[in-house]
């Protein structure tokens, strides 16, 4: 006993003298502390959570890709260039020769179509991204050709607005793998989904060093990107669950950049002088749904007065200033057809009018299911008060995520509130889910949001599908726009916020820009001084 | 009172000797104890897996995720089997596991059994050195408690006990970070071991600081014991505190025996009769005791290591837990059971040792 005394005291007492000067991080390395536990796979045909779809976004390269510093306008990643038919169903992409994967392969027209072979026929989570273009496993090879090898012909089931079909090219799920590397790594069949999981077979700005679930991951730079090796050697990626360790270990300059800072968090690191914030739309649109099963939600007046009586500006202020910030149309900005209209403001007289209009001068009683993470529990809180004060009694459970969500995906909620994030770059994206019930019935294939909220609308529905259909974009952006308008009057949505990411970084760090989805969160220009 | 199973095994051990007697009745408790292990285990995997079925998540969800379309949402349901009548489903997973075989984690895409070798010795590691804080702080301060009993040193172990005990563990684990790793620097911060020097040793126990030494990696050990002296220290603050409490009522106990009274009439010095004799036989109890207490560490601190970024079992199981990933949560408890009735069981071997009526 005495011996081990002595020993771990000794210990102690060395740790304590060495450690006093701390390592900081290498100078070509960038280290960020990330929540990444939602990553279920690296495969970037089956990836389609933020995390896992970003590690993608920096290991892959795709035919097309935005512009973030232009509004998102669609540009050239692999492709040279493209040509539409008339018609709108044939696509021809010239890909750009000299270009090698990681394996020094050289990427071919022949990669295109097996990748798109393999995201179709794995057909997992993302997979209706090209799905919905009248790909199946069966028709595949017929519909995506190798013309020669620089050179790709695709076709389409129907007319779609060519601004529809080269918006979802520009998702995760259509990214270009090493054919020759995969198909050596696959087994029974599986188009090397296992390997690619936890491995890397791309051509992008980075490889896939080493992954290790729930803990972190290395990206190594690729010097030979066909755009130019990117501005550091290396980027870490760690998972750090709590924002108050992030906070630390960013204080302490043992990490670069902190991804997850809570509200409170920013506010206090935005004081100190040698850290700086960096910002960024992003897709999300939080909300609630009115379930139109409960008999009150039936009527139109009362979802507009429920639309009255959000003080959305005092929300904003005190539960989410900084991440989020007021938005009421169904399209984030960023998205092609966006508005910025925002007709409802805190106004209970309005809403109470409204109320006896529908025959509920003195409200009602309802509940919402709240799942039990900042900030979703404060601002139903905050609800709660607000239509309190016209008589609405409002009552809270509170749950898990995947409690409230099984509740919702069933219609059996009252109210559900939380996030919608778009699956791509497309406004047909929220349009479909917000906007389109083809079957209200409870045997429905289709199940949207709209759907879950039991919210019947046969007219709507055709008005939206047709929206896919408009060949020109500025048209098609009108359409949009008179559809939100529509939509904010008469839905069973209360579109309240949109999310503004926000990450803190050490002032020697620059060049990081967050993008308007995973898709788009790069870090081959970050720099280190 | 400490020794409730004196009674049954002890007057047989005096009349036998050593010899075949003896080997058959050590083969016939084990037999007992290895039946009693089977049926609680059986229990175990039972109780779990139907608590998985019937708690109102859709285990689907997880793997497809929210917006799945109903044709990938059905493909999932059949590949985990759920179309099945729960008893099919059940008889299913206990024959996979007496393979070896926990499935595989939705979370993390590696077979369960994998991901518990990676994330065990980290936890393993963290509970050690709690444990190991616990009883060299905890055994002297709950005897000098015992000892003066009623006087200012059993006042402070019992603030201290206290204290340990109420102090929720994650604003102690904060403000030791605040203080130790952002003010004054003395120890690292959160994380297993610096990006610097992670790359130097090659996981072979997946223990950091063993690895470390095998290799001979002495920077890198260092650097690792700097990121643990910290999270160990804050769940060694609570195992001390248990650890004394008990060490102070099996002490006064003890001392209030007819053979302490013996000894000190015989002229005993006061050191011996404390430390030789009555801790000595204190100590049978007190093993159970710290042998629980370890076992409550090593079924994983989710909060500890959630504060310090650690990658353990407790953080594995609760983040399987809030993302359905049945697998991992099922699998995760039959190892935390395994371990309970492991180390209840080496704890009832230990005690016998300690015991000399039991021998």
């Amino acid at each position: 006993m005495r011996h081990i005394t002595r020993l771990i005291t000794a210990s102690t007492m060395i740790v304590l003298m060495t450690t006093a000067a701390y390592a900081q991080t290498p100078r070509d390395t960038v280290v960020m502390a990330k929540q990444i536990d939602d990553i279920i796979s690296l495969d970037p045909a089956e990836a389609f959570e933020f995390s896992g779809v970003e590690v993608g976004a920096n290991v892959y390269d795709k035919l097309i890709t935005v512009d973030v510093a232009k509004n998102n306008a669609l540009i050239g990643d692999l492709a040279e260039n493209w040509t539409v038919s008339p018609d709108n169903l044939t696509y021809t992409f010239k890909i750009r020769s000299g270009i090698k994967f990681h394996s020094g392969n050289p990427l071919t027209a022949a990669d295109v179509v097996y990748s798109f072979q393999r995201a179709v026929t794995l057909n997992k989570s993302p997979g209706f991204i090209l799905t919905q273009f009248g790909f199946d496993k069966d028709n595949l090879l017929q519909k995506v050709k190798a013309v020669n090898d620089t050179t790709v012909e695709i076709t389409v089931s129907k007319p779609f607005a060519p601004t529809f079909f080269l918006n979802c090219l520009t998702s995760g799920v259509a990214s270009i793998v090493d054919s020759k590397l995969v198909m050596a790594n696959a087994k029974d069949g599986d188009f090397g989904n296992g390997w690619l999981k936890l491995n890397s077979a791309g051509s992008g700005a980075y490889s896939v060093r080493a992954y290790r679930p729930n803990e972190q991951y290395a990206l190594e730079a690729n010097a030979n990107w066909y755009k130019g090796a990117p501005k550091n050697k290396r980027v870490i990626v760690r998972h750090v669950a709590e924002p108050a360790s992030q906070r630390l270990l960013l204080e302490k300059g043992d990490i670069d950049v902190a991804r997850n800072l809570s509200k409170d968090q920013l506010a206090a690191v935005r004081e100190k002088a040698d850290i700086g914030l960096v910002q960024g739309d992003k897709g999300y649109i939080l909300y609630l749904g009115l379930n139109t099963k409960n008999p009150n939600f039936a009527k139109p007046e009362v979802r507009e007065a429920l639309k009255w009586l959000v003080d959305y500006d005092s929300i904003e202020r005190n539960i989410v200033a900084g991440t989020y910030k007021p938005h009421e149309s169904f399209l984030p900005q960023g998205f092609l057809g966006a508005i910025t209209d925002k007709p409802y403001k805190f106004d209970p007289a309005k809403a109470k009018e409204l109320l006896a209009k529908a025959g509920l001068p003195n409200g009602f009683s309802v509940t919402m299911d709240v799942r039990s993470t900042a900030p979703i529990t404060d601002i139903a809180q905050a609800i709660q008060a607000n239509w309190a004060q016209a008589g609405v009694k409002l009552e809270l459970i509170p749950g898990d995520g995947k409690q409230t969500l099984t509740k919702y995906r069933a219609r059996t909620h009252d109210i559900y509130i939380g996030q919608w994030g778009p699956d791509y770059l497309d406004p047909h994206t929220n349009a479909e889910t917000f906007a389109i019930n083809e079957n209200n019935g409870d045997d429905a294939k289709s199940k949207t949001l709209a759907w879950r909220n039991a919210w019947d609308i046969p007219e709507m529905t055709k008005v939206t599908q047709a929206a896919v259909l408009e060949p020109d974009a500025d048209k098609r952006a009108a359409i949009y726009g008179v559809l939100q308008r529509e939509h904010q009057k008469i839905s069973p949505f209360v579109i309240m916020f949109q999310q503004v990411e926000v990450s803190a970084q050490r002032k020697n760090v620059s060049g990081w820009v967050i993008g308007p989805t995973s898709d788009t969160n790069l870090y081959a220009p970050i720099v280190k001084n | 009172m400490a020794r409730s199973s004196a009674p049954v095994t002890g007057p047989a051990t005096v009349t036998s000797g050593p010899g075949p007697g003896r080997l058959a009745r050590w083969g016939k408790m084990l037999s007992r104890e290895l039946t009693t292990v089977a049926i609680t285990m059986f229990g175990l995997l039972a109780i779990t897996f139907l608590i998985a079925r019937v708690i109102p998540i859709d285990p689907v969800l997880a793997v497809v995720g929210d917006n799945a379309r109903p044709d990938v949402y059905e493909a999932a349901r059949l590949a985990l089997g759920l179309d099945k009548p729960l008893w099919q489903q059940f008889a299913i997973y206990v024959g996979k596991v007496f393979t070896g075989d926990l499935g595989t984690s939705i979370l993390t895409a590696q077979p369960v059994i994998s991901d518990i070798k990676r994330v065990f010795p980290a936890t393993l590691e963290l509970a050690t050195l709690g444990t190991l804080v616990g009883i060299t702080f905890g055994i002297p301060l709950g005897v000098l408690a015992a000892v003066k009993q009623g006087r200012w040193p059993d006042q402070l172990a019992r603030f201290i006990g206290l204290f340990g005990y109420s102090i929720p563990i994650f604003w102690l684990g904060l403000m030791g970070l605040l203080l130790f790793y952002a003010k004054l620097g003395w120890v690292s911060g959160p994380g297993r071991i610096s990006i610097a020097y992670q790359d130097f040793v090659t996981p072979v126990t997946g223990v950091i600081l063993l690895d470390a030494a095998m290799q001979g990696e002495w920077d890198a050990f260092w650097n690792a014991l700097s990121h643990l002296v910290l999270p160990s220290a804050v769940l060694g603050m609570f195992s001390l505190a248990y650890i004394s409490r008990m060490t102070r009522s099996f002490m006064i106990a003890e001392l209030q025996q007819q053979y302490v009274i013996a000894a000190r009439v015989k002229g005993m010095s006061e050191a011996r009769v404390i430390w030789r004799h009555a801790l000595r036989n204190a100590l049978v109890p007190l093993t159970t005791v710290i042998a629980l207490s370890y076992a409550n560490l090593l079924e994983g601190s989710v909060l500890t290591e959630t504060i310090f970024a650690w990658p353990g079992l407790g953080r594995y199981i609760t983040n399987g837990l809030l993302n359905a990933d049945m697998n991992a949560v099922l699998g995760g408890t039959l190892v935390v059971g395994a371990i309970f009735i492991g180390v209840n069981l080496f704890a009832d071997i230990l005690g016998r040792i300690f015991d000399p009526r039991t021998r």
